[in-house]
């Protein structure tokens, strides 16, 4: 019986990546929410926004790791932060002129704008590819580990050891400001405010003076920023392909239903409760048992639930049990 | 009888004046005229389908009209949308979802004054003098307040952009006997403030008791116009529209 | 249609409307033999089979959401499904791993439907609470268990049988064909299922659950190696037309080449594809006398009726679930079929090359450009989309060949644009669904 080195490895190989990555689709899943609450339909171009959004942040990085211009420990990446929101959040706005507001004016129903994504999911794509091929890229930098597993079992003497990359920390960091001010926006400010009323009663916004327009050119701003923040830092955590980046559609999708359509607070943990859950099903708990069972009665199997090639099950069956069992999320989302 | 028994006199605040028009088919207003002067209550009543509804619409800019005027202190508004009007001064409440559910009540009448750009604190005292309740609930979500409590959320919403003229579509419509009277004596309240009230109402005798002058309406057209009181008294209005 | 539509006021424009559906699919035959002309008859035939096998996705899309306005974006999830049906069917089977894990494999596989089953029957019969709750989890638990215990040694006494060209069941033996049907009741299937899961939610939530369906079905195909081989592909599935080798052998294709001015091999091929075509087109045939049949019928005006006003139509007592369970398994059904046969047609099921964009989103395109509620239009769009797909990967080389033009040869921008210029072609797919949903949202052949 050894609980501790239990406690440390389910810290190391379940909770800090489930934190980082739960915070990834949490980013993700605001920008999926806030569409559906303010524009009213299902944003499918997401993803493949995310990928391109990113793919900007990895060309001025390297633009940044040519011209030898560094943050030191701290990946350039966040140097190219700012042009990366800046660029997505001028080709969000261009398509919408282009393409959404024209669907707004004539009143469409929510499954045109569907298809209209598409569209965008198709356009979007093909740029990305064409920038920056369909391969695996890498552009992190900087210091990779704030607390590494050789020093951690030389200062606690354990046997097990535990990680903390530095992408995983800034991760969590990041997100968690990103959040905070992302709800003081929402619940201090006027234009947020706004938003929500529009969010809330369309009609009565109008009738208040509220612009659509300009909560609608807020809500692409604000969806861009995040988008192209979780884009950077999974790839950071990670690593970076369009096609993976394509395929995280379903774990934001999949969260933003289990915390209900159209709450942020519930894209929040609907984030959370994806990522723990898929690795929790996929991780094989055979270390942590071994660690916390008497001697003699260590599991043999690895313990674990599903292999790892079945995420998306994962993903796909909590939204699956929410949906027959509590259509509205965890907290109410709007119903349309 | 006692059809423009009383003329709407030149000085109204707001008029409405031989409008006729419908929601693109046919006509559902035939010459019809409403109005309301400084601080008094007007009261429209009818029958099902008499187009009560539809002669604030048409009052208020939510539909187009063929024929007539609209004037507001003198000024032809016929042509501005109803977010123009609420700019020049008319409020409204909308018989259903007229509040913000999942914001708080405080918030509910920030939206409200969203297009002031001045300092609105003291418009959102008056508000809470008036429905003391909303002061206590501020911080509530307006959505899990009661029937009652969500129509005076939605008054206090429309009277923060200190309109001339506040325009209810069946305030009473879905509330219990007591909260209704509550609500009219909210109303009458409002009313002395020097803001003008223009109501539709399906309860219409407890309506026109309140009422400085009341419109009953057949098929889109004027047929009694006359003060509440009198139309009270008028056997004829009583036996048709009051039941007796 | 002439009947009712003799009777219309203006009697003259079904017939305009039927020389132009003429006149495009007339364009689709031209810009096909231009292709064998310019480029070459087996090209022109490799579309064309494609484009046969689209055009019956297209149709299963169109009677789910041209029919009953079913939004479904799994399509891939039951074309592979499908597919898996001509490696069941016609891959000779691998009696070693019968023995090695056969019966483990197909009682894990029982064992699990067994535990799902037990837990509805927990669901339905016992009372709502806490109790309910803790019997559920205790009936997946325990049944869990067992099936893995069951299930996991057997597969992977499975994959050691010959894992180079085995290390799986295999299938039946039987003709490739027969994968065709088998195919199509597969994707009818897992369509009831997942109908019975998500059917009856929001529009949206349907589409969601049919993305995660589908890339559930991949990870499956990718991952149960026992059954699939997974990612080290099933190839040389039996062939449905015989190779281009043993025609060559005939006497008659040698001739055929002689009088072509053709090389032997290229002649045979394309016997070979001209096979396959016939046999898609009578598919095809088939499938549309179908479904213009089903849609003329009173059943077809009701799922019309349907889609346009669900409300009035469940006021009026029908039972709209149970129609659209059925309109969604037969549009999946029909895409199963056209995944049995893509497989076919390729030889090979290979799980890892299936992706959403080309397998689903693709089609959502043909349907669109062709005009969704029409099945000749969903046929006419699922043509011009795989001809312009295929097309565009030249077109998009030439285009940027011309725009990177004013570049130095050993430019490394240049070197880069033209090594992805094949990916033009997702933009111009994504234009012409933008551009045919803003100015002709009806389509090329309009619903009537």
């Amino acid at each position: 019986m050894d609980p501790l080195n239990a406690i440390v490895a389910l810290t190391n190989f379940v909770l800090i990546p489930a934190l980082a990555y739960g915070s990834q689709i949490a980013l993700g899943a605001l920008g999926i929410t806030l569409i559906y609450g303010i524009l009213r339909f299902a944003h499918f171009a997401h993803g493949d926004i995310m990928a391109l959004g990113t793919a900007v942040v990895i060309l001025v990085t390297w633009g940044f790791q040519a011209q030898g211009i560094g943050l030191g420990p701290l990946p350039t990446a966040l140097l190219a932060l700012p042009f990366g929101i800046a660029a997505t959040i001028l080709y969000l706005l261009a398509v919408d002129r282009t393409v959404y507001r024209f669907y707004r004016k004539v009143k469409a129903k929510p499954m045109i704008f569907v298809m209209a994504a598409l569209g965008v999911m198709f356009v979007t794509n093909g740029i990305t590819r064409l920038v920056m091929g369909p391969s695996e890229q890498r552009f992190a930098d900087g210091e990779r580990f704030i607390i590494s597993v050789r020093e951690f079992r030389d200062w606690t003497g354990l046997a097990e050891g535990l990680a903390l990359r530095s992408a995983q920390a800034l991760t969590i960091v990041v997100a968690l400001i990103a959040m905070v001010l992302l709800f003081w926006f929402l619940n201090r400010t006027r234009a947020g405010k706004s938003m929500r009323a529009y969010s809330d009663n369309e009609d009565l916004a109008l009738l208040s003076g509220i612009n659509p327009e300009r909560v609608v050119v807020i809500t692409w701003a604000i969806t861009g920023t995040l988008i192209v923040l979780a884009g950077t830092l999974y790839g950071l955590d990670k690593s970076y392909r369009p096609f993976t980046y394509f395929q995280l559609l379903l774990p934001f999708f999949a969260a933003a239903i289990v915390g209900g359509l159209g709450n942020p607070m519930g894209a929040i943990i609907g984030g959370y409760v994806v990522a723990f859950a898929e690795m929790g099903i996929t991780y094989a708990w055979r270390r942590v048992f071994t660690h916390l069972l008497p001697e003699g009665w260590e599991p043999t199997g690895l313990m674990q639930i599903l292999p790892v090639d079945y995420k998306f099950a994962v993903t796909f069956g909590i939204l699956v049990i929410v949906l027959i069992f509590r259509p509205t999320g965890i907290f109410k989302g709007r119903t349309l | 009888m006692s059809e423009h028994a009383l003329a709407p006199s030149a000085d109204a605040v707001l008029i409405g004046e031989a409008m006729t028009g419908g929601y693109g088919g046919a006509d559902i207003l035939h010459s019809c005229t409403i109005a309301v002067e400084k601080g008094e209550i007007a009261v429209i009543v009818g029958p099902n389908g008499a187009g009560k509804s539809t002669a604030m619409k048409a009052v208020f800019g939510m539909l187009k009209l063929r024929e007539g005027q609209v004037r507001l202190n003198g000024e032809d508004i016929t042509g501005l949308s109803p977010q123009a009007r609420v700019r020049k001064g008319m409020a409204f409440v909308p018989q259903n979802a007229n509040i913000f559910p999942s914001m708080t009540v405080e918030e509910n009448l920030e939206m409200g004054a969203f297009i002031r750009e001045d300092d609105f604190s003291g418009t959102m005292k008056q508000v809470f003098e008036l429905f003391p309740i909303l002061r206590d609930k501020r911080r509530q979500a307006a959505g899990e307040l009661s029937g009652g409590q969500r129509q005076q959320v939605a008054v206090g919403r429309a009277l923060m952009t200190k309109p001339t003229v506040l325009m209810l579509d069946e305030p009473t419509a879905g509330v219990s006997p007591i909260v209704m009277d509550e609500l009219f004596d909210r109303i009458i309240e409002v009313a002395r403030t020097g803001i003008s009230i223009l109501m539709v109402e399906q309860n219409a005798r407890q309506a026109l008791a309140i009422a400085d002058k009341g419109y009953v309406l057949v098929q889109g057209r004027n047929r009694y116009t006359d003060t509440g009181e009198a139309l009270l008294a008028d056997p004829e209005v009583r036996k048709s529209f009051l039941g007796g | 249609m002439s009947v009712q539509q003799a009777a219309h006021p203006a009697a003259t424009a079904p017939t305009v409307a039927y020389l132009r559906n003429v006149l495009l699919f007339s364009l689709m035959a031209l810009a096909l033999a231009a292709t064998g002309m310019f480029q070459s008859w087996v090209l022109a035939l490799t579309i064309l089979n494609m484009s046969l096998i689209s055009a019956i996705m297209a149709l299963g899309v169109n009677m789910q959401w041209g029919y009953a306005g079913l939004f479904n974006v799994g399509i891939m999830g039951f074309t592979a499904f499908g597919g898996l049906a001509a490696v069941l069917i016609a891959m000779p089977p691998v009696p070693e791993a019968w023995a090695a894990g056969g019966f483990g494999a197909m009682l894990g596989l029982m064992l699990g439907a067994g535990t799902i089953f037990a837990a509805i029957i927990v669901w339905k019969r016992m009372a709502p609470g806490r109790l309910r709750g803790l019997a559920l989890i205790g009936t997946l638990v325990v049944g869990y268990t067992i099936t893995s215990f069951v299930f996991g040694p057997a597969t992977t006494a499975i994959a050691r049988v010959n894992p180079a060209t085995e290390g799986y069941l295999g299938g039946l033996g039987l003709p490739v064909i027969l994968s065709w049907p088998v195919g199509a009741a597969m994707a009818a299937g897992l369509a009831w299922v997942v109908g019975k899961v998500a059917l009856g939610l929001r529009s949206d939530y349907l589409a969601i659950a049919t993305l995660g369906i589908s890339e559930i079905v991949i990870a499956v195909l990718k991952f149960e190696s026992w059954l699939t081989r997974g990612v080290n592909n099933v190839v040389g599935i039996p062939r449905a037309v015989p190779r281009p080798v043993t025609l060559q052998q005939y006497e008659w294709v040698q001739n055929l080449a002689e009088r072509l001015g053709l090389g032997l091999s290229e002649t045979a091929r394309i016997v070979e594809l001209t096979g396959y075509a016939l046999l898609f087109t009578l598919v095809l045939g088939a499938l549309i006398w179908l479904a213009e049949k089903a849609l003329n019928s009173p059943w077809g005006r009701m799922m019309r009726a349907i889609r346009d006003n669900e409300t009035a139509a469940r006021a009026m007592g029908k039972d709209v679930t149970r129609r659209h369970l059925m309109i969604f398994v037969l549009g999946s059904a029909t895409c199963g079929l056209a995944g049995a046969m893509m497989v076919t047609l390729d030889g090979q099921l290979t799980p890892g090359s299936y992706e959403p964009l080309r397998f689903t989103f693709l089609i959502w395109v043909m349907v669109i450009v062709g005009g969704s509620g029409n099945n000749w239009g969903a046929v006419l769009g699922g043509f011009v989309i795989w001809f312009l797909w295929v097309q565009a990967e030249p077109a998009g080389r030439w285009f940027m060949d011309m725009v990177t033009s004013g570049l130095p040869a050993d430019s490394g921008l240049r070197q880069h644009l033209m090594a992805q210029a094949a990916h033009t072609r997702l933009i111009m797919m994504g234009l012409a669904l933008l551009l045919m949903l803003r100015f002709a949202p009806r389509g090329l052949i309009p619903e009537r």
